[in-house]
């Protein structure tokens, strides 16, 4: 009977902690309502304070098109959250181990590179091609991702510091790439790379509907799927799974019960580094099938905002991911419908983090009475 | 001055802390707050202190009503404490953390660190304290850390002092200077409130002893008419057992065997230095000392969590100086850590998954990569029930239970196997008495099983009780190896301070 | 080498482990000035005022530079320099910098006094960074937003002062570094947000807003976006000091200004009673809290300070040099304030050293991209990111961070 009530008490508090992601989500889009209306300089100044809050309306509902309103809006979103998942899923599993993987950037960077020098320099069949070429971005991001963790193990360097220092180092060197001969694609002066082999690209999604080139949504979205499932069951059914918890939760506890801490520092900065290295794949394989200077963009960033909205759960990782990824589609509509720039998204993503983290203010706001959410600790200072 | 404490009532989720609380102190004698780990000492004290709003009740000071919203206001109306875990930024020197909160400064608030150090002398001089104002606190034992927390008070002109627990960190020696410094304040018209939970000191210095159990104010005892037995009783609610009954050990072949052992830390101090020792097998070796003297390091040393600087640990003749824990836990080596909350296990995971936390890699819990986890389910299953840990059900966070239960589950975890060695270092440190008793028992029990066990601990009533040896460190060494059936606590303690008696004897 | 051991005093594991990679390192830098900086013949020319030039002969230089670093690391790695190694380092690296110098400008000059000049001038945003870290962090609060207040900072120097004039814009600045420091305040204090989660949500916020802003207002507006910057003001007599006059006393009011804030937080946070208070709710809020200090209002306090600092030092990039905002013109120097927060161990004079650390690193690196030294510039502009991982590889082991930074205060404790 008691074993009922703790059951019942659990599923309460996850229905709670759904509750307060949507009161998170609505508190961000009316700041963001506001931040439209006070920005909207031109209409204020002729007093025109209606025609600033009807942009509100006009902005927020192509966000809404854009991201759900049609089958080629799915596309969008699937294909915008498809790096966002495996990027956050990186950043997740680090949290798990308790470290701040803030190079997820350089690690798709990294990825994407090996991805995208398999994609043009092999010339084989698709079925071989396009899955050494995943393999090889994996392996990319995992081997940038271990030095962070190696420099961790041995120096105590703080990851934090480190991986944005990588990510800085990686832009340049990849810029430098770029203009390689190995590179570079042959009549282009400035940084932009060969394109990979029509069979070493990622088959589209929705390659079975005929004439439909505008759904751009590629099997990178399965692929990030798969990566959820198996950090799931990594987390849930493996031994170093449950020493990534432990190591996480407790650090001193996990060395004291004999688990080899500095091998699961370079362990799980080597898995993040590889689920960042899938992203790079992914977005260089599937969304372009040539690498530029920014293919990553500010992803790694955002999936820090996942991880932590998802509290680095597999499932809340990948809900969160595709939440932001349906900003990012829904962005672009925005952008093109309304006059309202897309960096609002930005904005609104960071709100929503502030408020997912900070459950009290949402309690205090919309004066609910949800039970006890915790938004933990994820830092554990700069000693360790 | 008199304080009275009038039905206060302190609750949080699950539990009442204090529950209609009532006490009265007049200036110029001595409570005793006795009662057992998780009776409410504490959280009584912090409301008191101004760092809890209670629920209900007043706080009365002469017959007016105050209300403390913070410990500014406790200290304004002339109450001071010394906490259990010294109140001190170890970074600082004495001066700095004496006059914290009531700096004397010039112009733009610059510190006159001269006025400092010559408010800390006079104090110091006038209650007999010897203390140097310019020494940093990380740097000095705890007994004069203490005291420099009651020069805390002290500048302060505090009516009414509070002590926390304030013999746990002494000598027996060092409690008695303690006392007289008690009595100095008393005869200079303070009162003072004495938290404990060992019945011979509250009964040796109070005026008047207050027995708390489970929130509530069961009775006010005598001390010149009370027994320890009695009291005890009053504290638990039934009759106690306060000696550990083992028969004598039949010592068998080293086990252990530690060989000029020295650990240094990553800064070069020296925590360890030079020690040899060996612990049989069935026998139960007890190391005393004041905390802070090397044994936490000599712990960690031995079980593989630091680094030995230079000598040999051997188990059943094999050296293992350089191996792993998980090496040595394999090797037959179970280690119940002094703080359990720290090392002993991950708050965050459940009652089942710390059962397994040392041995989620054996054969019996893995196959491969895989978690065998309906193997460690009935594992923990079988545990919770035979080492009486209560829990709702094994999926509980482990960080919900109480202390004496997680401790529990650590001695569950670890005595749970074909063991050659046993470590504990401070087995009973904040548990209730019900599983102080039953942690005590199991002990025996394992060394009469033929396990060499070594107990490590501060308290040192425990630790002669439950050792067949007796060995002594300060400052690192290994000063005595003492009959702990032969000596008295007395003798023991000259040795903890680095005196060395000639009347001793030594086994 | 038995031998040595035998003498020396005992020391930890770690100990050794140390001063044996210092070792290795001076050997390793030893390698390089021997095959590497020593490959190019010629003269290196550093102007230093218009008449002199200094010349090093490049190659005997390195081959002397390799000669003595590899003598220093021959005698750490035998005996070791105890105390003197931060010393040996700090010289060895020194000398170093001036070999690769050498080396890039072999066969052609530079102008050095103007370098230093740009060294000091580019400390300027990380210093003032730096400065609001450690207050936060002194006082117990992780502050990883310092990059997004002075991108604030410099969003609001930029139109304020397009609007009102510069000085308005450093004040515009000043209080919107303050409005993005309450915003960590109010969620780390009151609110007991992680601090790590909440500092990068303002990072992220303030990146939005400002680029939002800038696409939105500023391209439609570029009245707004234009401010006339400080130029540079040369101190009476000291400015006529050869080299240095030039490097430090030619300066905007941003150098002077940066130079003050160290010497007014050093002093304040060591000599007086709030120096005192902040630095031990850094290290153990409870044990000021039990005796009456206030904990959250100097910690709220402390912040508000480091948020006025932090978008002082934005207000650097459109007041101090180019005139203009644009989008993410700070491009992540906040994490490199971060960097030197650590690398000058929480200390202001130690974080102002790294801050001229790093600035020499960008200095050199634009300077070289002058020069045709055969590497690719890519490279150059990733040395400043080399240097800070290194450092902070080589040193933050060692360093001791307020021990109370990360934590929310919790008064029942």
């Amino acid at each position: 009977m008691k074993n009922l009530f703790n059951k019942l008490g659990e599923r309460l508090n996850r229905v709670s902690s759904m509750k307060l992601t949507l009161l998170a989500v609505l508190s961000a889009l009316i700041v963001g309502a506001f931040i439209i209306i006070f920005s909207d300089v031109d209409n204020l100044k002729n007093g025109d304070i209606l025609g600033a809050i009807s942009t509100v309306g006009s902005a927020y509902w192509a966000l809404v098109v854009g991201s759900f309103g049609s089958l080629r809006a799915i596309s969008n979103t699937i294909n915008s959250s498809t790096p966002l998942i495996l990027c956050g899923v990186s950043v997740a599993i680090a949290f798990k181990a308790g470290l701040f993987n803030i190079g997820a950037t350089g690690q798709m960077l990294a990825g994407g590179m090996t991805a995208l020098w398999v994609g043009f320099a092999m010339d084989g069949p698709g079925i071989i091609q396009v899955p050494l070429a995943i393999l090889a971005g994996a392996i990319g991001g995992a081997v940038f991702g271990a030095i962070p963790g190696v420099l961790k193990a041995r120096t105590g360097a703080h990851e934090v510091i480190t991986t944005i220092m990588l990510n800085n180092m990686a832009a340049f060197f990849i810029l430098w790439l770029l203009k390689t001969d190995l590179f570079q694609r042959e009549d282009r002066t400035d940084p932009i790379s060969k394109l990979v082999s029509a069979q070493g690209r990622l088959p589209r999604l929705f390659g079975f509907l005929d004439g439909r080139s505008d759904l751009v949504a590629h099997i990178g979205f399965i692929v990030a799927i798969g990566a959820v499932v198996a950090y799931w069951w990594f987390l849930k059914k493996t031994t170093t799974g449950f020493e990534f918890r432990a190591y996480g939760l407790n650090a001193d506890a996990a060395t004291y019960a004999g688990m080899h801490v500095k091998r699961l520092t370079v362990l799980s900065m080597v898995f993040a580094g590889g689920f960042a290295g899938l992203a790079g794949a992914a977005e260089v394989l599937g969304t372009y099938g040539y690498a530029s200077t920014n293919f990553a963009g500010n992803i790694g960033f955002d999936a820090i905002a996942i991880a932590l909205l998802g509290q680095s759960s597999p499932l809340g990782t990948m809900f969160a991911a595709i939440l932001f990824g349906a900003l990012q589609a829904g962005g672009r509509q925005m952008q093109t419908n309304s006059d309202v720039p897309i960096d609002l998204i930005i904005v609104l993503r960071a709100l929503i983090v502030m408020f997912i983290a900070a459950p009290l203010l949402i309690k205090t706001i919309w004066r609910t009475k949800s039970a006890h959410v915790s938004a933990g600790q994820t830092f554990r200072g700069w000693g360790s | 001055m008199k304080l009275e404490l009038r039905g206060i009532t302190k609750r949080f989720p699950g539990v009442v802390a204090n529950d209609n609380v009532n006490l009265s102190l007049n200036t110029g004698e001595v409570l005793s707050l006795i009662g057992e780990n998780g009776a409410g000492k504490s959280t009584l004290m912090s409301v008191l202190y101004g760092m809890y709003k209670p629920d209900e009740g007043q706080i009365v000071i002469d017959g007016t009503e105050l209300v403390f919203t913070s410990p500014a206001d406790a200290i304004a109306a002339g109450i001071g404490m010394v906490h259990q875990h010294f109140m001190l930024v170890p970074v600082f020197t004495v001066a700095e953390n004496v006059v914290l909160g009531v700096e004397p400064t010039g112009t733009l608030g610059k510190l006159n660190i001269d006025e400092a150090r010559r408010m800390v002398r006079e104090i110091s001089d006038k209650y007999n304290l010897d203390l140097d104002p310019d020494a940093v606190i990380e740097d000095l034992p705890v007994g004069v850390q203490q005291r420099v927390e009651i020069v805390k008070v002290l500048l302060r002109d505090a009516k009414v002092v509070v002590f926390d627990e304030p013999t746990a960190v002494l000598t027996p020696s060092e409690i008695i200077e303690f006392f007289e410094i008690v009595k100095t304040l008393v005869s200079a018209g303070r009162g003072v409130v004495f938290i404990t939970h060992k019945l011979k000191e509250a009964l040796n210095i109070a005026d008047r002893i207050a027995v708390l159990r489970r929130g509530k104010v069961v009775g006010e005892v005598d001390p010149k008419t009370a027994t320890e037995s009695h009291i005890a009783e009053m504290m638990v609610g039934r009759p106690v057992q306060l000696t550990v009954e083992k028969n004598s050990a039949e010592a068998g072949d080293v086990v252990l065997k530690v060989t000029d052992l020295t650990v240094l830390d990553a800064d070069g101090r020296t925590h360890v230095e030079k020690v040899s020792f060996e612990v049989h097998a069935g026998e139960i070796v007890g190391i005393a000392g004041v905390q802070g003297n090397g044994q936490t390091e000599l712990v960690e040393a031995l079980t593989g969590l630091r680094k030995a600087t230079s000598g040999v640990i051997a188990l059943d003749g094999k050296d293992l100086t350089h191996s792993n824990p998980r090496e040595r836990h394999q090797m037959g080596m179970a280690h119940i850590p002094e703080d359990r909350q720290r090392q002993g296990l991950v708050g965050g995971l459940s009652v089942a998954e710390n059962l397994v936390l040392t041995r989620y890699h054996d054969d019996q819990f893995s196959h491969g990569v895989i978690v065998e986890w309906d193997a460690a389910d009935a594992m923990a299953e079988t545990l919770i029930g035979e080492y009486d840990i209560r829990t709702p059900n094994k999926e509980t966070g482990v960080g919900t239970l109480s202390g004496g239960n997680q401790q529990k589950v650590i001695v569950a975890r670890e005595l749970s196997r074909d063991l050659r060695l046993t470590i504990a270092a401070q087995p009973t440190r904040g548990v209730d008495v019900g599983s102080i008793e039953y942690i005590h028992s199991r002990i025996v029990k394992e060394r009469d099983a033929g396990t060499a066990v070594l107990i490590v601990s501060t308290e040192l009533e425990e630790v002669m009780a439950l050792s067949d040896r007796l060995l002594v460190m300060y400052r690192g060494k290994v000063v005595a190896e003492l009959d702990p059936k032969k000596v008295t606590p007395m003798e023991v303690g000259l040795y903890m301070a680095g005196s060395r008696p000639d009347s001793a004897v030594t086994a | 080498m038995n031998l040595a051991i035998e003498t020396a005093p005992l020391l930890s594991n770690e100990q050794r482990k140390r001063a044996r990679n210092v070792g290795f390192s001076l050997i390793f830098l030893a390698l390089i000035s021997a095959f590497f900086f020593s490959g190019r013949p010629g003269d290196a020319g550093f102007k230093l005022v218009d008449s002199f030039t200094l010349v090093l002969p490049s190659q005997p230089f390195a081959r002397a530079l390799a000669v003595l670093l590899g003598a220093l690391g021959a005698v750490q790695l035998y005996r070791g320099f105890g105390k003197w190694t931060n010393v040996v380092l700090a010289i060895s690296t020194g000398a170093f910098v001036v070999g690769f110098l050498a080396w890039a400008t072999s066969g052609g000059s530079f102008n050095l006094t103007g370098m230093l000049q740009d060294t000091v001038t580019r400390s300027v945003p990380i210093t003032l960074g730096a400065i609001a870290g450690i207050l936060c962090e002194r006082s117990g609060i992780i502050n990883i937003a310092i990059e997004g207040q002075l991108l604030g900072g410099a969003f609001a120097g930029a139109v304020v002062g397009s609007l009102y004039g510069p000085w308005a814009g450093v004040l515009g600045a000043i209080v919107m570094g303050v409005a993005l420091s309450a915003l960590l305040a109010v969620f780390a204090i009151r609110f007991r947000v992680d601090q790590v989660i909440v500092g990068f949500a303002i990072n992220f916020f303030s990146l939005g807003l400002t680029s939002f802003l800038s696409q939105r207002v500023l391209t439609e507006h570029p009245e707004y976006n234009i401010v006339k910057p400080f130029t540079p003001y040369a101190i009476p007599l000291l400015s006529d000091i050869p080299v240095i006059g030039v490097a430090l006393f030619t300066q905007t009011y941003f150098v002077y200004i940066s130079v003050i804030a160290v010497v007014l937080t050093t002093w304040f946070m060591y000599r007086t009673r709030w120096g005192l208070r902040t630095r031990a709710i850094g290290e153990y809020p409870q044990a000021a809290g039990t005796l009456g200090v206030d904990v959250i209002r100097l910690r709220y306090r402390n912040v508000w300070i480091a948020g006025a600092v932090a978008g002082l030092g934005g207000a650097w990039w459109p007041i101090g040099t180019v005139g203009r905002f644009d989008q993410n013109i700070t491009s992540g120097r906040g994490f490199i304030a971060l960097a030197a927060v650590i690398f000058g161990r929480w200390h202001p004079v130690g974080a102002l050293t790294a801050a001229l650390v790093f600035g020499l690193a960008e200095a050199i690196q634009l300077k070289m991209s002058n020069l045709d030294t055969g590497i690719p510039s890519e490279f150059l502009l990733m040395a400043p990111y080399i240097v800070t991982l290194i450092v902070v590889a080589g040193f933050v082991g060692r360093s001791r961070a307020p021990k109370a930074a990360g934590q929310a205060y919790d008064a029942s404790k």
